[in-house]
């Protein structure tokens, strides 16, 4: 299962350049709004066709200049997710759901209909019209259209972007689940870090139509990068539940000699999860504080201090072999004197952790 | 109330516009779609000489269009006689010949609300149904024609009302034969050229004003539907 794409498209003053392969699992095109990514993302499914290069899926040559193939959208057999839904206006769920499930059946497939309802949890919409769903509703049932359709590889462009913050996080566990129990490759498009650092196996950053750095989510998040906006910046850090404490909803995740308390997950011992730690929610104590409501005070050594910029620096803290980046303002600096080598707390709200 | 009873003669020419009015909506329809298919989505050179010659018919005299209809579809206009020979269809002083310029006439509005009503086709949508697996054709079917359909159905209703009242071209092209040719708009004429004719043009004017404000109505109604199902969207 792999997707090797290798193609240079002009459209305008602006140019896309990209070689990358994509195999199971999540693949982020991660950048900023006007960075190729959904330029990109269509020529994959076969909406844009390049000017000039080569894509392959398992060896089955889709487009090739060169040798002048161009297989059609519709004989790719890879689901598309858009950003807005695009659910069928004259259709109701169901057979919006059945549309590309039909088209599948056709070519001797069908996906399996009840668990593919039951993981979106939209059963209860089934005979709804697409106008009375919701944001989130109408995003699920659009996931769910594209994998009934039996898709070889399911490419999503910014699913989440138009949803509100609560509706991301209704569907973000369900993104989490298809990663999971399928085993579709994902090609997802975002620019927004959290959707990222959840989802993400490998992140190709994308700036000005070109490839700029790409690798395992949790090196790319956690270098810095023009990609990732000054607010978001921050480490991933990847780790397992160890305990949960039902009383007060506290789970203690594990990353190696590091144990972080984070509220409200719920997730069995043993799994593995990710927290994105955003730089501006580290505080940094000469020595350790007493009397804080934050849970996670982490012994660590200054490992290095980057570039003041706007009045602030970052600050890269090694906490037990793990990276944590912390934002600390240029007077904060100097106050504390801090530079390299010297030892200090990193102070993390478990608050500030909540997925 | 005797004189809103028709006579044999009146019933037959509204029966024969009836006719006449059907057949021109339904046989000009795949054209129209057609057309307006390309109108809305086409980029090619000539495009506005076609839209151009499809709204002619709109602007030039009725007469005007009938008599270039009888030049060119007469017994011995090139594609009449045509037609005549190979295919055994004549249109001079029959009824299809009727039909055939209540087509032409009520051509450029079918085709302005189909074009229309392509046009507010989200095509989105289609890319939506293409990634799903759905060939053109299939895309076509299943996704642009049942959101297109009100204003086909707008446009056909708009056709069958401009075809009833269609008098000059008709009347140029094939003539005012009774039975034949004699349609609701040459009754009336005739009734208004003969004296002591005023109630007969009277009562086929009650029921031409019947039938074409239901079309216009009907019509409008679809229109509005077709708005609201696209805000939805």
């Amino acid at each position: 299962m792999s997707l090797e794409v290798a193609i240079r498209h002009r459209l305008g003053a602006f140019s896309v350049t990209a070689a990358f392969s994509a195999d199971k699992g999540v693949t982020a095109l991660f950048g900023r709004s006007g960075s190729g990514k959904t330029s990109l993302i269509n020529i994959i499914a076969g909406l844009l066709r390049p000017e000039d290069g080569r894509l392959t899926f398992n060896g089955d040559v889709l487009v090739d200049s060169e040798a002048r193939i161009f297989v059609p959208p519709h004989k790719r057999r890879f689901g598309y997710v858009f950003q807005e839904a695009r659910l069928f206006p004259h259709l109701n769920v169901r057979r919006n759901l059945g549309y590309g499930r039909w088209f599948a059946r056709h070519a001797g497939e069908g996906a399996d209909f009840d668990r593919i309802v039951d993981l979106l949890g939209i059963a209860a919409l089934l005979n709804r019209a697409p106008a009375n769903l919701s944001g989130g509703e109408k995003q699920r049932v659009a996931i769910g259209r594209a994998l009934l359709s039996s898709p070889r590889l399911l490419l999503m462009d910014e699913p989440l972007a138009a949803l509100d913050e609560e509706r991301k996080a209704e569907i973000l566990p369900y993104l989490e689940r298809l990663r999971d129990e399928t085993a579709i490759p994902i090609v997802y498009v975002s620019h927004s870090v959290v959707e990222v650092a959840r989802l993400a196996n490998r992140v190709i950053v994308l700036e000005n139509g070109r490839i700029s750095a790409s690798g395992d989510a949790a090196t790319i998040l956690s270098a810095p990068s023009p990609a990732i906006s000054r607010r978001e910046a921050g480490t991933l850090i990847e780790g397992t539940v160890e305990t949960s404490d039902v009383s007060h909803q506290i789970t203690i995740v594990r990353a190696g000699t590091l144990r972080i308390q984070v509220p409200h997950l719920e997730a069995p011992a043993g799994k593995p999860v990710r927290l994105h730690i955003a730089a501006r929610d580290v505080m940094l104590a000469t020595s350790r504080p007493e009397g804080l409501s934050a849970l996670n005070i982490l012994p660590g050594t200054i490992v290095g201090i980057g570039q003041a910029e706007h009045g602030m620096v970052d600050v890269r803290l090694d906490c037990g072999g793990v990276t944590i980046l912390s934002r600390v303002t240029t007077l904060s600096r100097d106050l504390l004197r801090l530079q390299a080598g010297k030892p200090v707390h990193a102070v993390i709200k478990s608050v500030a952790l909540d997925l | 109330m005797d004189w809103l009873v028709l006579s044999d003669a009146e019933w037959m020419a509204i029966l024969l516009s009836l006719r006449v009015s059907s057949v021109a909506m339904l046989a000009s329809l795949p054209f129209a779609i057609g057309i307006a298919l390309i109108l809305a989505r086409g980029r090619f050179w000539g495009k506005a000489v076609l839209n151009g010659i499809v709204h002619l018919p709109l602007v030039l005299p009725p007469v005007v269009t009938g008599f270039l209809l009888l030049i060119l579809f007469g017994k011995r206009g090139p594609i009449g006689a045509f037609l005549a020979e190979y295919t055994g269809i004549v249109f001079s002083f029959r009824w299809t010949g009727a039909a055939l310029a209540c087509a032409i006439m009520a051509f450029p509005l079918m085709v302005r609300s189909i074009r229309l009503s392509i046009e507010a086709v989200d095509r989105r949508l289609e890319q939506a149904a293409a990634t799903l697996g759905a060939g053109p054709v299939w895309v076509f079917l299943t996704v642009t024609l049942p959101l297109v359909l009100p204003g086909i159905i707008a446009g056909m209703i708009l056709a069958f009302a401009k075809a009833m009242g269609e008098f000059g071209a008709t009347i140029t092209f094939v003539s005012n034969i009774p039975g034949e040719t004699q349609t609701l708009s040459s009754a009336i004429y005739t009734f208004t050229q003969v004296p002591g004719g005023d109630a007969g043009a009277f009562r086929l004017t009650i029921i031409s004003v019947v039938i074409s404000m239901a079309a216009l109505m009907i019509s409008e109604m679809l229109a509005n539907l077709a708005v609201k199902k696209m805000d939805a969207a």
